[in-house]
């Protein structure tokens, strides 16, 4: 099923002299359970697509459709349930509210969606056992390593069964261990249904995709998908 | 890689015969080092000569290998110094760039970006036998996969700053034959057209 189509999209900036193209007819369609992680040089276009998959900026040709739907011919309101219901972000850094503890982060979306508040952190509170967190459930973030308010911030990305997790450099601030754990969890996530696009610039870390893109001024110049079998390298039997 | 200071490490936990010490290697580096039986006897028959290991006799007639003092220096010395980095000065990769520049047969940037795909396939294909190995808690496989994935990363980094480099070159090659800017100094080479995103 697919859960994310990008259709022949670009985007441009400006007009005249001040003209940039910032993506330029750029396809790129998400499965169910699929991990793609998005990689190019600053200036890219990776935010600028991550923006349009996430329906925070509108193509200007092409479509983009989630769940079948083109974002373009939703009103408002429909847009703003859809995003809400069925995307999470998860960014760089400042994914947390400072005020709320761990799993009343995680709550938050829910209770915004109208769950009763006992409802939600019970929710909240399974989920961050799910992922290994419940040990600091009712931290502040502020308590929290760099590591572990990421992976909270993506439980929070998932309530409420989202199919489709968009991160942005999630790992950007995070020694290696820590960014190891963060991409464990996204590559979980699409074990457990989710399709995910990650935006990074650390090929490690795009390497946990199952399929990598890499863009260039704005166009796709690209794609790697692992070898079905060994062809790398072979263990010595 | 020594591997009869790696028999002089399991020697020091106490005399082993001969077989033994080939299956604890084995064990020990994840079978990522196999060995066979003959390169042991070999190694510990030169540990013997230089007096780093002594023998005895077992009752079953088996000779059975003990470390000396000698030997336990040795294994001192081994862990005190740094390993020395393998340097290969010719890098094929950096060779076939620069005849891609000069060569009307292909173009640069397409070679790199086919490196660049050749190298994130590779990484996946160690990312993911580094994420069996952690399930299997194969520490030495482990070990040597980290290896490889960093190795990658560094061909991967490299070649996003040959890219860089190879488009500065170019731009100043289009750029000869132009008037030098008044003041006569040449103009700084065109930073890489950046598009906001």
């Amino acid at each position: 099923m697919t859960i994310l189509e990008i259709d022949r999209a670009g985007r441009v900036f400006g007009s005249g002299e001040a003209r940039v193209v910032a993506l330029d007819d750029v396809s790129l369609c998400v499965e169910r359970g699929e991990f793609v992680a998005i990689m190019g040089p600053s200036g890219s276009g990776k935010s600028t697509l991550l923006h349009l998959a996430g329906g925070l900026d509108r193509p200007t040709s092409g479509r983009v459709l989630l769940n079948g739907r083109d974002l373009a011919g939703m009103s408002a309101a429909d847009l703003s349930l859809a995003l809400r219901r069925e995307i999470g972000f998860v960014f760089q850094g400042l994914n947390l509210l400072p005020t709320l503890s761990a799993a009343e982060n995680v709550a938050l979306p829910l209770e915004l969606d109208g769950a009763r508040p006992r409802a939600a952190m019970s929710a909240a509170r399974s989920l961050l056992d799910s992922v290994g967190l419940g040990a600091v459930a009712d931290r502040f973030p502020s308590r929290l390593s760099g590591g572990e308010q990421q992976r909270v911030a993506i439980a929070r990305a998932v309530t409420g069964g989202r199919t489709l997790l968009l991160a942005d450099e999630p790992t950007g601030a995070l020694d290696t261990v820590s960014g190891e754990a963060v991409m464990g969890l996204l590559r979980r996530q699409c074990a457990a249904g989710c399709a995910v696009v990650l935006i990074t610039h650390d090929m490690r870390h795009a390497a946990w995709a199952d399929r990598v893109v890499f863009l260039r001024d704005g166009r796709v110049t690209g794609e790697a998908a692992p070898p079905a079998g060994p062809e790398f390298l072979l263990r010595p039997a | 890689m020594s591997v009869r200071h790696s028999l002089l490490v399991l020697l020091d936990a106490g005399p082993m015969h001969g077989y033994g010490l080939k299956t604890e290697f084995e064990a020990a580096t994840g079978d990522v080092w196999p060995l066979n039986v003959g390169q042991v006897y070999t190694t510990l028959a030169r540990l013997e000569r230089d007096g780093l290991v002594s023998t005895e006799t077992d009752a079953d007639g088996q000779k059975i290998y003990a470390i000396t003092d000698a030997g336990r220096g040795e294994v001192r010395r081994w862990f005190e110094t740094p390993v020395a980095r393998e340097v290969v000065p010719r890098q094929e990769l950096a060779i076939k760039l620069v005849f891609a520049m000069r060569s009307a047969a292909t173009d640069v940037a397409d070679v790199l970006q086919r490196q660049r795909v050749a190298t994130m396939r590779s990484l996946q294909e160690v990312t993911r036998l580094k994420a069996d190995a952690e399930a299997d808690g194969d520490l030495a496989w482990l070990l040597m996969l980290d290896a490889l994935v960093f190795q990658a990363e560094a061909e991967a980094r490299w070649l996003d700053l040959c890219e860089a480099r190879l488009a500065r070159k170019s731009g100043e090659r289009q750029d000869r034959g132009t008037p030098l800017p008044r003041g006569g100094a040449a103009a700084p080479p065109l930073p890489i057209t950046r598009r906001s995103s």
